[in-house]
């Protein structure tokens, strides 16, 4: 394992990131519209509703972990994408890094993109819609870190689908929180879904996050059992990702794919 | 002395089709092998396998003693690469690029090596410019900055002044000779410039339909085979490559 070829990896996407005006706002805009959009609907839930509790930290809280999730997933993927855009994957691969390296810098620069866009919509939630992300303590931090595993996976196995299909797989990378999301109980219990779905959402680690939210939140009570399960399913998820990114690898090294890889589009 | 580079037996099949067929060559320590052929011989193919992204079917290669298959990213501080189809990103400056690959390759002394590189190459004008924004011939220089970032001693050139001007690509052909003297590096050069294989390479290897038809010296090799020039046996090899396969 070479650290330096870790940071290379790193330090490229801060290269891109510094003075490039939309690349940045990208990190911050999206998650940040997702809150405010949110904030304002549970503001009206809160007010035509007679319910004696406050929509804002149930669903607030739970958009905010959505978005984070999201972020870290395309955290991945954008460092990624920018080799493919920038036909950059001879030069790359032809270098001494390892499969493992290339993946631990998308890991680095998601870490670093992914904190940034959580750390500013957690002020904008503050300033904004009066809702302390912080006041849930430390199964916040315990529930992110299983988001944040979880999203790692995600972006590990759409860069895989990606790399295996050619630039005209690139769709698929921004599908899956689409796909995902009705799936999880990001705002509802996973109990509403018909029988069949149910069966998906309890292999999904999100669906453990926001019911464990939404038991700190309702009843006041932090289920260890459900942070557990989530996190042991996430990691099981981040270790079989790296698995098909090895494999997929492998296979686009036999096939020559890497070699003319734009001509896959 | 020892050969930097061996290749033993080397094949590359893609189901029915055979891109290389069961070559070997060796290059010594400041040798220049040109690796000729028609388009479709198969030198591209040859050269993504030695630089590891392209696996082989079958064959060995070795570089300076150590096996490509098992140690690729230790051998791979010690080579480098500049191809007509793999520019640096252009959305970076020379200088970020340059920076970026040095990391990959573990250069010691980054700065001071990029400074020395950027000015071998004519490019300190350009350090913070964006890639994207220099002409295909400054591009070329950065390619070719990059490859030597490391002092690699197993440089493979696919095409290297295919975009350069005549001026341009005979300062780049000195400079590139100059460093296989001073660094006795092995460099292996693909080119479908004639007179450039002439001027640059000790030694030639004819390839054609994934097989080494012809080796030898650019300046004998065509008397040997009655033809005036080596541009004139290039086109025999291309039109009538069973009559060399057979001979």
């Amino acid at each position: 394992m070479n650290l330096k070829r870790i940071y290379a990896i790193i330090i490229r996407q801060l290269f891109l990131l510094r003075k490039n005006f939309t690349r940045f706002v990208n990190i911050f805009l999206w998650i940040a519209l997702d809150v405010i959009l949110w904030g304002f609907i549970t503001q009206y839930l809160n007010n035509v509703s007679k319910a004696e509790f406050s929509f804002v930290p149930a669903i607030l809280g739970a958009v905010i972990l959505w978005g984070f999730l999201v972020r870290v997933q395309q955290g991945v993927i954008l460092s990624f994408f920018e080799d493919m855009w920038s036909q950059n994957f001879l030069n790359l691969f032809a270098s001494p890094i390892k499969t493992t390296e290339y993946i631990l810098g998308l890991i680095g620069a998601s870490i670093i993109t992914s904190v940034a866009g959580l750390s500013f919509i957690t002020v904008i939630a503050s300033v904004a819609f009066n809702y302390n992300l912080l006041a849930i303590g430390l199964p916040l931090l315990l529930f992110l870190l299983v988001m944040f595993i979880f999203g790692l996976a995600l972006g590990i196995i759409t860069i895989s689908f990606t790399l295996r299909f050619g630039p005209a797989g690139e769709w698929l990378a921004w599908i899956f929180p689409f796909l995902l999301g009705p799936l999880s109980g990001i705002i509802y219990p996973i109990s509403i879904l018909p029988n069949i779905l149910q069966i998906i959402s309890k292999i999904i680690p999100p669906s453990y996050v926001f019911e464990g939210l939404r038991e700190i939140v309702f009843k006041k009570t932090f289920s260890p059992e459900l942070l557990i399960t989530g996190a042991l399913i996430a990691f099981i998820y981040l270790f079989l990702s790296y698995l098909i990114f090895v494999y997929t690898f492998k296979i686009v090294k036999r096939k020559g794919l890497l070699a003319r890889f734009s001509s896959e589009g | 002395m020892d050969s930097i580079l061996e290749v033993k037996n080397l094949s590359k099949k893609y189901d029915d089709l055979v891109a290389v067929d069961n070559i070997s060559f060796q290059i010594k320590p400041g040798e220049i092998v040109g690796l000729l052929g028609p388009n479709g011989a198969g030198k591209t193919t040859t050269i993504s396998i030695l630089m590891g992204i392209l696996e082989a079917s079958s064959g060995e290669i070795l570089v300076s003693g150590q096996n490509l298959a098992t140690q690729r990213s230790e051998i791979m501080t010690r080579v480098n690469f500049a191809a007509v189809y793999a520019q640096l990103p252009g959305n970076m400056t020379v200088y970020q690029n340059l920076y970026f690959f040095g990391l990959l390759y573990s250069v010691s002394n980054l700065k001071n090596r990029i400074s020395e590189i950027a000015a071998a190459f004519n490019l300190k004008e350009f350090l913070h410019t964006k890639c994207g924004l220099l002409s295909s011939g400054e591009n070329t220089r950065v390619t070719l900055a990059k490859a030597l970032l490391n002092s690699p001693n197993l440089l493979l050139l696919d095409e290297p002044t295919a975009s350069l001007d005549p001026s341009s690509a005979h300062l780049i052909r000195e400079q590139i000779i100059n460093y296989a003297k001073e660094q006795n590096a092995a460099i292996l050069w693909t080119s479908h410039n004639m007179h450039e294989v002439e001027a640059v390479c000790n030694r030639v290897l004819f390839l054609s339909r994934g097989k080494i038809l012809l080796e030898g010296d650019p300046k004998n090799l065509p008397q040997q085979h009655h033809k005036n020039n080596l541009e004139e046996l290039f086109i025999a090899v291309a039109r009538e490559p069973l009559s060399f396969e057979l001979s």
